[in-house]
């Protein structure tokens, strides 16, 4: 005879607040788990799939095609398709990899991915501990695993090229870290909460308006995390093959294009709730809200894509080390002045911070010129 | 040294001189957004088949036997020995009678050189495309698949037949039939 423990509320308090004062919530402490932890496995391959298929169906029209439209209407069953495709395939491990730790990998990429929605509340209450107490930290720490496991793809697979990959991955993945922390940290300044459920009932303006420039680096950090354009020399289509992932087919292939999605989908929900005011909106629904602003945040992400060409591995560092930590370190110096003097948050610091993120993006990428060979040349 | 260098400053800057960073990426982004209010250029294959251009070089070649002197200038020209001309002589008229005429569409590049080598213009191209078969041995066409009333004539080497032919649909001026 299992022995479940009976504890409902206390176990909720002992994680954060009393979820049952903040709405939506199941008393008891299993069937919330259950029904969360299914739910959020569910919530990420649906909308794994429909992210697959909007970034083909968005990015289409900007390149003048048409995109998927084959099977089903629009299209729209091509990721099933592609699923049903990929775990068809034949699985191969190169014969002189390290096989644990090749079979680990796939494995340990996607874990993080959906233990990252654990803590972001769809709606107030809905998610699976959506108040708790060191939210935004979990999300940082959690986030910071997937470094480990893609060293672990390119260690794994033998193949000199996958380590070199994984390696400047690693480098990128960590270097980016550090902006975004700040970033994060301007918010939870501001918000005076670690809980994310928290930050979304405190905002009362985005803070994507209030912290602008914390905004702006989240976002690029976030696309350096997911390694998108223009941060996706590592796996750049067109030159290398995917990089770190090279030696691997199948569903284990399978595996890393799902982390991959559901990263993003991970960093849209984060940028959702903590820089656009997550569920908060007039009119529809606010779990209807949050999805379409995570929409909204990918579309953006896609949009860049079909834009930008993608920075080279010096750019790339340097952005990072010398552009956005300097800017970033600033910024949240300038967040917790603002913080101590006006702790209840005015609207008049909105028009003054976006003047301060202007004048310091501009400021110090003059600091910044191309030193190209042009240049050398005409003075010469 | 020529003093007005294009230096990768310039890039970034806008008439009045004053650098502006990041502006480049705002205009891709602006020009990429225009791009996706085009009209789209793909075609939707089996729904919506192009003409294709009058003098095309398509995948078979359109032979003509009442023209044909079996003189077998064609398969000295392949550069493919693709050709195969079998004749046997017709004492009574003092010509050749043409047996056997085949070629294998899987070996042949579709140079044109035989079709330009005819001196009687007995030989054309077609304007096929789907030339698709399950087996190799099906690719070899003979004389009646070659000769066959079917096959349209390409006017490759032939100006006399460019007129007689549709006009060839460009993507620009195609009207898009809309499969989403």
């Amino acid at each position: 005879m299992i022995h479940l423990p009976e504890c409902g509320v206390e176990t909720f308090s002992s994680w954060g607040r009393d979820p049952l004062e903040s709405g939506w919530a199941i008393e008891n402490f299993w069937a919330h788990w259950g029904l969360f932890g299914v739910g959020i496995l569910v919530f990420v391959l649906t909308i794994v799939m429909g992210f697959i298929w909007f970034e083909r169906r968005f990015i289409a029209p900007m390149q003048l095609r048409i995109g998927p439209n084959r099977t089903g209407p629009f299209g729209l069953l091509q990721p099933v398709a592609d699923a049903v495709k990929v775990m068809l395939k034949e699985d191969i491990v190169p014969a002189a990899a390290d096989k644990v730790v090749h079979f680990l990998a796939p494995i340990l990429i996607f874990v993080p991915v959906v233990l990252m929605f654990a803590v972001i509340p769809v709606q107030k209450g809905v998610g699976l501990i959506p108040d708790l107490n060191v939210g935004v930290l979990f999300l940082v720490a959690v986030g910071s695993i997937e470094t480990i496991a893609v060293f672990m793809a390119g260690w794994g697979s033998n193949n000199k090229y996958s380590v070199l990959a994984a390696m400047r991955s690693v480098a990128q993945m960590v270097s980016y870290e550090m902006p975004m922390a700040f970033a994060v940290l301007a918010v939870i300044l501001v918000s005076g909460s670690l809980s994310v459920q928290q930050i979304v009932v405190e905002q009362s303006i985005p803070f994507a308006l209030l912290l602008p420039l914390s905004f702006i680096f989240y976002f690029i950090c976030a696309l350096a995390e997911l390694q998108r354009t223009p941060f996706d020399l590592l796996e750049a289509e067109s030159e290398i093959i995917a990089g770190y992932h090279t030696e691997y087919s199948g569903m284990k292939f399978a595996m890393f294009y799902l982390a991959e999605y559901g990263g993003a989908i991970a960093q849209s929900a984060i940028i959702t709730t903590l820089f656009l005011s997550g569920w908060k909106g007039p009119f529809l629904w606010p779990g209807l809200w949050f999805i379409i602003k995570v929409f909204a945040v990918f579309g953006v992400i896609v949009w860049m894509r079909a834009a930008w060409p993608r920075v080279r591995i010096d750019q790339l560092m340097g952005f990072a080390w010398k552009y956005m930590l300097p800017l970033s370190l600033i910024n949240l110096f300038v967040v917790a002045i603002e913080t101590i003097f006006w702790d209840p948050v005015q609207w008049w610091l909105v028009p003054v911070n976006i003047a301060i993120a202007v004048g310091l993006l501009s400021g110090w990428a003059g600091m910044f010129k191309l030193r190209g060979g042009a240049q050398v040349e005409s003075q010469g | 040294m020529n003093p007005k260098a294009r230096t990768p400053d310039t890039d970034e800057k806008t008439e009045g001189g004053i650098s502006i960073p990041g502006i480049g990426l705002l205009q891709g982004l602006r020009v990429v957004f225009k791009n996706a209010t085009r009209k789209r250029i793909t075609e939707q294959y089996p729904e919506e088949r192009l003409t294709v251009s009058r003098r095309t070089r398509a995948q078979e070649l359109v032979w003509d036997p009442g023209r044909c002197t079996g003189c077998a200038t064609c398969a000295k020209a392949c550069p493919q020995g693709n050709i195969k001309i079998t004749t046997s002589v017709n004492t009574q008229n003092n010509k050749y009678i043409v047996e056997k005429f085949e070629s294998d569409e899987g070996r042949c590049i579709f140079c044109g050189l035989c079709v330009e080598a005819c001196p009687y213009e007995a030989l054309f191209f077609g304007r096929s495309y789907e030339r698709s078969k399950y087996r190799r041995a099906e690719l070899i066409a003979d004389m009646n698949e070659m000769s066959s009333d079917k096959k349209e004539r390409s006017a490759y080497y032939r100006p006399e037949l460019y007129d007689q032919l549709p006009e060839q649909t460009l993507l620009v001026y195609r009207k898009h039939k809309k499969v989403l």
